[in-house]
């Protein structure tokens, strides 16, 4: 238990330290504002993955937990899709701008 | 009575019966969080160039904000470590640590960030006035700075002008210094008989900057890490030439409507995690004298929970507050 400790403490420092990384990173100049959400997100998502592996003990966690998280992963993927069908105007002529 | 599977795990599953709960909640929270971000992306693919804005919150604040939330996620993970190795003192220590972040957490939002937002102000031009040269020395957006065309105006409202029963007046706050408040003015307009002509605001730092700036100067338009105070310089803007005025509440934009959501229901998260680890911090040493592994997972199943809160806060903060 003693060694888990050192290891939450260790997480928690480098969690801290990537969040310093984020902030550092939104203001480099990548060319476009959308490179800078693409490596956000990345950071963000290696964080999201330190906080649910260590914290929550997903790393080494039952075989049962894991089936309900790679199902509520693929619904919330395809949650996040649907919001990419408004750019493919699924019903004809409803496509347009709100400002003009 | 005597619930079955409370410290040993179930044979069929190997997880006794409140860690598969929590999970299966956590589950359907990933649902209901990932509906309001997918709802963020979609509005913000679907605005037209300069209605959303960059750079309005404060970021030492927000960075501050992540930074106690994350150190008590590693508290809470070792108040549940503390119980497994029966250091109840310990525990005790972690957990109020715990609660304390979670406190500062929420006051720093609802005492100092959220309020800073309802007196900030900001104007949406009408296309068509954008280009007026009162407007166009501010917004520069002949200067070819780089970014989106800039169509909104933001500040600290000084005063405003208006009709009451088609006589002239002018409204202004209490004093010089704190402005017109956003609400009061608010409250004016809504009187009958009052027409607007016209808010006078000082102009945020950076409309200075644009002022200022050299033809083709890309690096003006990049956000400021410090939160800078409105400048001294005021706008006067002509009721015709506004598409929309509003403080920053969630009216302004699609920005601060899905903001003040999630920031909203996340706090309410925050809350609600509190509650039940004051409940456990004074309450929980019955039970701990009783049964120490039931009240251990008592603390790792509220610990799950308050680990996924943080989680969410590491998507939140980069999106709202830097991208």
């Amino acid at each position: 238990m003693a060694k888990h400790v050192k290891g939450y403490l260790l997480v928690g420092a480098l969690l801290l330290v990537f969040t310093g990384i984020t902030v550092w990173l939104s203001y480099v100049d990548f060319g476009s504002p959308k490179w800078n959400i693409i490596v956000a997100m990345i950071v963000a998502t290696f964080k999201a993955g330190m906080v649910a592996a260590i914290f929550m003990h997903l790393k080494g966690e039952r075989v049962t937990i894991w089936r309900f998280l790679i199902f509520t992963a693929i619904f919330a993927f395809g949650l996040f899709m649907l919001t990419f069908l408004h750019e493919s105007d699924p019903i004809m002529g409803t496509h347009h701008a709100v400002h003009q | 009575m005597q619930i079955p599977y409370e410290t040993t795990a179930r044979p069929d599953t190997g997880l006794y019966n409140a860690k598969l709960g929590i999970w299966l909640f956590l589950a359907s929270e990933v649902m209901l969080f990932g509906g309001l971000f997918s709802a963020y992306v979609f509005l913000r693919m679907g605005s037209d160039p300069g209605y959303w804005p960059h750079g309005l919150l404060n970021v030492p604040v927000g960075t501050m904000n992540t930074g106690v939330l994350i150190a008590s996620s590693v508290t809470v993970v070792l108040a549940w470590a503390s119980l497994k190795m029966r250091k109840w003192n310990a525990y005790y220590g972690y957990m109020l640590t715990t609660i304390i972040c979670g406190i500062v957490f929420l006051t720093v939002k609802l005492s100092y960030e959220w309020p800073q937002k309802f007196e900030h102000f900001g104007v949406f031009l009408k296309k068509e006035s954008v280009s007026k040269p009162n407007y166009e020395t501010y917004l520069a957006n002949d200067k070819d700075l780089g970014g989106e065309e800039r169509l909104e105006i933001t500040g600290h409202l000084e005063k405003m002008e208006i009709l009451r029963d088609n006589k002239p007046e002018t409204v202004a706050g209490e004093n010089e210094q704190e402005g017109l408040s956003p609400s009061k003015a608010a409250e004016v307009l809504q009187e009958p008989n009052v027409k607007l002509v016209a808010y006078e605001l000082h102009v945020d730092q950076q409309f200075v900057d644009f002022k200022n700036a050299a033809h083709g100067d890309k690096k003006v338009d990049r956000p400021h890490f410090w939160q800078r105070p409105p400048s001294e310089e005021s706008v006067k803007i002509e009721a015709d030439d506004i598409a929309s005025a509003s403080a920053f509440f969630p009216r302004h934009s699609s920005y601060f409507s899905t903001y003040f959501l999630i920031t909203g229901l996340h706090g309410l998260h925050v809350l609600g995690g509190v509650i039940v680890f004051i409940y456990f911090l004074l309450f929980g040493k019955k039970l701990y004298l009783r049964n120490p592994e039931h009240m251990a997972n008592r603390v790792e199943v509220a610990g799950l929970f308050w680990h996924f809160v943080d989680l969410v806060w590491i998507f939140v903060f980069p999106i709202f507050y830097l991208l």
